[in-house]
């Protein structure tokens, strides 16, 4: 088992090794001078090569480089050029926005899809299982950023309902936050729902057709009971799985949204970071969520190496 | 149930066809030139002359949904061949080296690529290379390669443990030539199914970046840009969001609609869901 | 207001208390104002962002002279001043009594420093060009400063009013990116990065008061979601609004009021001189005639916008109308590139963000089209946009709005990104910076837009119109725009 633990370890460092090179080698290729952008039309040449000098931006790559990674090892994410204040600080704040929107998102399409996929499977073949099947397979196509716009001028523009975007902050109180993310939550969750309803549905499917089902069907366990103990709990696996891949997809994934929604989230950062050319930004961000992808691929790795003895073997 | 299948794959090939045809259709025929701007003739609504109305520059609608089909297909259908053309070779690699160093290095090297934020990374090759459909396509590709590769080792995993590669071993071929004559033959329904919702996945992803800029540049008309340039207009010419978006819809529904019963067709036994 | 107001009771509860027993009817003292670009600092003598001066210009901070709403120079922190007969040397008397927002007094050693520190050789301030004419910076008293020039310069008091030429002090600037502290009738309170800036009243401001309590500046960069927000009533003023495309529902709504205004900002096909076929006159020419302006300004900006024949603002009284030099007439246009030989070229078109570049380029793109010129669209980020065209001069033709005032002098650098090398021109220039007197100015000025025009040195396409959206009680929103700026110290709400 320490093997096992120890090779996916050194996997685990060799992947952000890579990871953190290849981060650094796409960033140093973007052309655009930060200095220049902050600048703007007029800026003299003296004046750009001053700030460049302030912002730090001198020194070979290789030096960079390693002052880059050697400062997020000690938890330094450097300092964003555009706005002076600490990566990690901007990070920290726009996770307070972009977190609860991916949970929200996430519980939102998680209560939605798993009692829907539940009651496709139980009906296979119905009125009810076809309906299932036709919307979730529309909720797939619909682009999510269509979809929160006609949001957009339906509940805040027609009916005003809720304001169009932005955030209030949290300070503001919790009701008023999470009305502002009711929108662009159910924007991110009707795909991320759609999906998982099927995955859920044909997951529960699978248990039902397994023989012990049969058998215990058979024996004369009741099928809202043989449902809820038996499919339901097994088909909990690879349902958890796909969760977990959403919420880290949601993350970063939420970019378009939260443009729409103007969200001060972690993506638009990101975003921003990007035209604006504060790339210490972009490139930190960019490998924390690589790290924490990494880090849960790694923790995976481990327990099903605890579930299952074979796979130690592999 | 059983009847189920065919409806959705009837449904599913018709409305993709659809779209091909109209996409094809714009090479040689146009209702109007999607290069004509006519100030004058703007935001009109659906009439005789113009099926679908024309848009903010006077541009008729429909022309401009036709080449937009093309658009998105074309990014969409070289992206998934980019992403087959290094995922498969990779997979089989990995299948024909199980438990080996090669296999662990490609499947870590999958579990990298799929660490990245996609979308972030398209908007920093973009960054780099300047916004075109050609860098559209790299971004998808990238991201198109690992899942082909894992759905070709998983395929190809199962195909090595039969009898008749065992007996192909034993009369002396070669892994690459086992690979290449036998194993993928036989994952090949995997592919086309895999292939073809991928395909769906690149049509969103093509929008996606074009709609925030990203994709192929104007004159050439393409869903995701339309929709984001009319979008401000929604609450008077509401025809101009809407249409680009239904087009998108209707071909993502298409192609999902084709690829699941394709899968059900295929390989009743593989009714797994994404 | 909708529910969705975020104003803290205590606002209201001060304001009751103020106001007396009137709470229900107490107009609205708090505001918030939408900007598509968010400022990168708040430092606006380090950094060139038009979005800084957006913010802070007339509200945080202070220069010696300040732009007024219909574009002329008025005193700020200088009561008055007097100028040298030989016009090189100007002493400043300054307010008495005004504090920076930390509780320091503002006097004549602060503005020597703010002026020193922007002319300095490690300057990041972006309009340095506004100081090089500065020989000294002397404190004759604590409330008089004495600045002398090298050359005499008819634009110097202009030049103080610039957001660039603000007075900051020693204590606080170097905070001043993250927490700047002024002079002006609001304090910063905070920056939510990405979201919004909060300004809050200055109750020691040394000058009128103003009506405001607190204002918030939302940067909302999507022109859709401005759209919304502003629709639904998330935002009560949106100065720059970009979407002039619905313009005309806000009109239709008594809810709103559209305030349309000029800007300082000429709208031009620049033409990068040196470029092959491009340096041939003939061919500007001949895209000078290609292009229909009105269509450009129907097209991309939904009719807002005046058309300009040469680069000078029309509301400027020395402006001439040049628009005649060059009438949409295609069959010129192709005659010119016959007579050339260049049929059948192709030039790369680098576009911008704003919706100007975006939307006129491709206007321009078919324009160019219908008399043979193909064109390569490119849209670009700013950033690179700066580095490719601005910088690099990698390119054939863009489409830029030139906001500062009164830069027609960019033309007189043959190394700016067009490359229009005149001698002639540069001869005017300099002219221009020796003339005092007003009718030698006015002549050598319109000289100097005739000859750019004659030149066809860019495609002179519209004056950019400012177009704002404010909710219908808003009072005291600036019209034009002289300078980048959203002064707030003269608005108010109605009931």
């Amino acid at each position: 088992m320490l093997s096992y633990i120890l090779s996916r370890l050194v996997a685990l460092l060799a992947s952000l090794a890579v990871a953190s090179v290849i981060i650094f080698v796409m960033i140093e290729m973007v052309p655009g001078d930060p200095a220049a952008f902050m600048l703007g039309l007029n800026a003299a040449p003296d004046t750009v090569a001053a700030l460049r000098a302030e912002l730090g931006l001198g020194g070979s790559p290789v030096e960079r480089y390693l002052r880059w990674v050697g400062g997020m090892a000690q938890g330094d994410f450097g300092i964003s050029y555009t706005y002076q204040v600490p990566v990690a600080e901007l990070v920290a704040a726009r996770l307070m926005v972009s977190l609860p929107l991916a949970v929200m998102a996430l519980l939102l399409s998680t209560l939605i899809a798993l009692p829907v996929g539940l009651y496709a499977a139980s009906r296979r073949g119905s009125a009810g299982d076809w309906s299932v099947m036709g919307i979730t397979q529309l909720g797939i196509a619909i682009p999510n950023f269509w979809f929160a716009m006609i949001l957009v001028v339906i509940f805040a523009i027609q009916l005003r309902w809720f304001s169009a975007g932005g955030f209030p902050g949290w300070e503001a109180g919790f009701l008023a936050c999470l009305k502002a993310l009711v929108l662009p939550a159910v924007a991110l969750a009707l795909p991320q729902a759609s999906i998982l309803a099927r995955v859920m549905r044909s997951a529960v499917l699978e248990v039902l057709d397994q023989d012990y089902i049969r058998t215990a069907r058979a024996k004369g366990l009741s099928r809202r009971r043989t449902l809820t103990d038996h499919a339901f709990r097994n088909a909990l696996i690879p349902v958890l799985t796909i969760i977990g891949l959403q919420f880290s997809f949601l993350i970063a994934g939420a970019i378009i949204i939260e443009n729409v929604f103007f969200l001060p989230g972690l993506g638009r950062l990101v975003f921003q970071g990007i035209t604006q050319r504060d790339l210490i930004v972009v490139e930190s961000v960019v490998m924390l969520l690589v790290f924490a992808v990494i880090l849960v691929n790694f923790m995976v790795d481990i327990a099903y190496g605890i579930a299952d003895p074979r796979l130690r073997r592999r | 149930m059983r009847f189920r299948l065919p409806v959705a794959l009837v449904a599913g090939c018709l409305l993709t066809s659809l779209f091909l045809l109209a996409a094809l259709v714009s090479f040689l025929w146009t209702p109007h030139a999607v290069e004509s701007l006519n100030i004058a003739a703007r935001l009109q609504p659906p009439s005789g002359d113009h099926l679908l109305g024309t848009d903010h520059f006077g541009r008729d609608m429909l022309s401009m949904l036709m080449v937009g089909a093309r658009t998105s297909i074309a990014v969409a259908i070289v992206a998934v061949g980019i992403g087959m053309g290094l995922g498969v070779p990779l997979g089989l690699l990995a299948a024909a080296n199980r438990g080996g160093w090669l296999d662990d290095l490609v499947m870590r090297g999958n579990d990298l690529v799929f660490a990245f934020p996609s979308l972030v990374i398209a908007i920093l090759i973009t960054a780099v290379f300047g916004p075109s459909a050609f860098n559209a396509i790299l971004a998808i590709g990238i991201f198109n390669t690992p899942v082909f590769a894992r759905v070709t080792r998983g395929g190809a995993l199962a195909v090595w443990t039969q009898d008749f590669i065992l007996a192909a071993r034993v009369s002396g071929k070669g892994a690459t030539r086992i690979s290449i004559e036998h194993i993928l033959p036989n994952i090949a329904n995997l592919l086309i199914v895999q292939g073809t919702i991928q395909f769906s996945l690149g049509i969103l992803a093509e929008a996606g970046l074009s709609y925030v800029g990203l994709g192929a540049q104007p004159p050439l008309p393409s869903w995701g840009r339309m929709l984001a340039d009319s979008q401000t207009m929604i609450s008077f010419a509401p025809h101009l969001a809407v249409l680009p978006g239904l087009a998108i819809i209707a071909t993502v529904l298409g192609l999902n609609l084709t690829g699941d019963g394709l899968r059900d067709l295929l390989d009743p036994r593989l009714r797994r869901q994404r | 207001m909708t529910s969705t107001r975020t104003a803290p009771a205590w606002i209201a509860l001060a304001v009751a208390t103020v106001m007396g027993a009137q709470t229900a009817l107490a107009a609205q003292t708090s505001i918030t104002v939408g900007m598509q670009l968010e400022p990168p600092n708040l430092d606006p003598t380090g950094g060139a962002a038009a979005a800084i001066d957006e913010v802070v210009y007339a509200n945080v901070f202070e220069g010696l002279t300040r732009y007024r709403a219909d574009g002329s120079v008025a005193p700020a922190l200088a009561k008055s001043w007097t100028i040298s007969d030989d016009g090189l040397v100007y002493t400043f008397a300054l307010h008495s009594g005004v504090k920076f927002h930390d509780g320091s007094a503002m006097d004549a050693e602060d503005v020597k420093f703010s002026l020193d520190r922007a002319r300095a050789e490690d300057s990041t301030n972006a309009q340095k060009r506004l100081f090089t004419g500065i020989a000294s910076v002397d404190v004759v008293d604590p409330m008089t400063v004495k600045i002398t020039l090298s050359n005499p310069d008819g634009g110097f008091i202009t030049n103080l009013a610039w957001g660039d030429a603000v007075i900051v002090a020693p204590e606080s600037i170097d905070a001043a990116k993250t927490a700047p502290v002024g002079t002006g009738p609001f304090t910063f309170s905070r920056w939510v990065q990405g979201d919004r800036v909060e300004l809050a009243r200055n109750p020691n401001y040394w000058g009128d008061a103003v009506a405001l309590e607190k204002a918030t500046f939302k940067f909302i960069s999507d022109p859709t979601a401005a759209f919304a927000a502003m629709m639904a009533g998330d935002i009560d003023a949106f100065p720059g609004y970009p979407a002039p495309e619905t313009l005309p529902q806000f009109e239709a709504d008594p809810r709103f009021r559209v305030i349309v205004g000029s800007t300082e900002g000429e709208t031009i096909l620049s033409t990068n001189n040196k470029a092959e076929h491009l340096s041939d006159i003939r061919i500007r020419q001949a895209i000078a005639h290609a292009i229909d302006r009105q269509a450009i300004i129907d097209g991309a900006m939904f009719g807002f916008g005046t058309p300009i024949g040469t680069h000078f603002a029309p509301h400027n009284p020395d402006y001439v109308d040049l628009t005649g030099g060059s009438m949409h007439d295609p069959d010129r246009a192709r005659a010119l590139l016959k007579e050339a030989g260049a049929e059948n070229i192709t030039l790369s078109l680098k576009l911008p963000p704003p919706s100007y570049a975006r939307r006129g380029g491709e206007i321009i793109a078919a324009q160019l089209r219908e008399v043979g010129i193909g064109t390569e669209i490119e849209n670009l980020e700013w950033a690179q946009w700066l580095e490719q065209v601005f910088r690099g001069k990698d390119f054939d033709l863009t489409i830029v709005s030139h906001t500062e005032p009164m830069d027609i002098g960019i033309y007189a650098n043959p190394d700016y990104y067009f490359q229009y090398d005149s001698a002639d021109f540069q001869g005017l220039i300099n002219d221009l910076k020796l003339a005092s007197d007003p009718a030698e100015r006015r002549s050598l000025l319109q000289a100097a837009q005739r000859r750019i025009a004659d030149d066809y040195v860019n495609g002179y396409l519209f004056q950019l119109a400012r177009t704002g959206v404010a909710n219908a009680k808003i009072n005291g929103l600036w019209e034009n725009a002289p300078t980048q700026a959203n002064d707030l110290t003269g608005v108010s709400w109605s009931d």
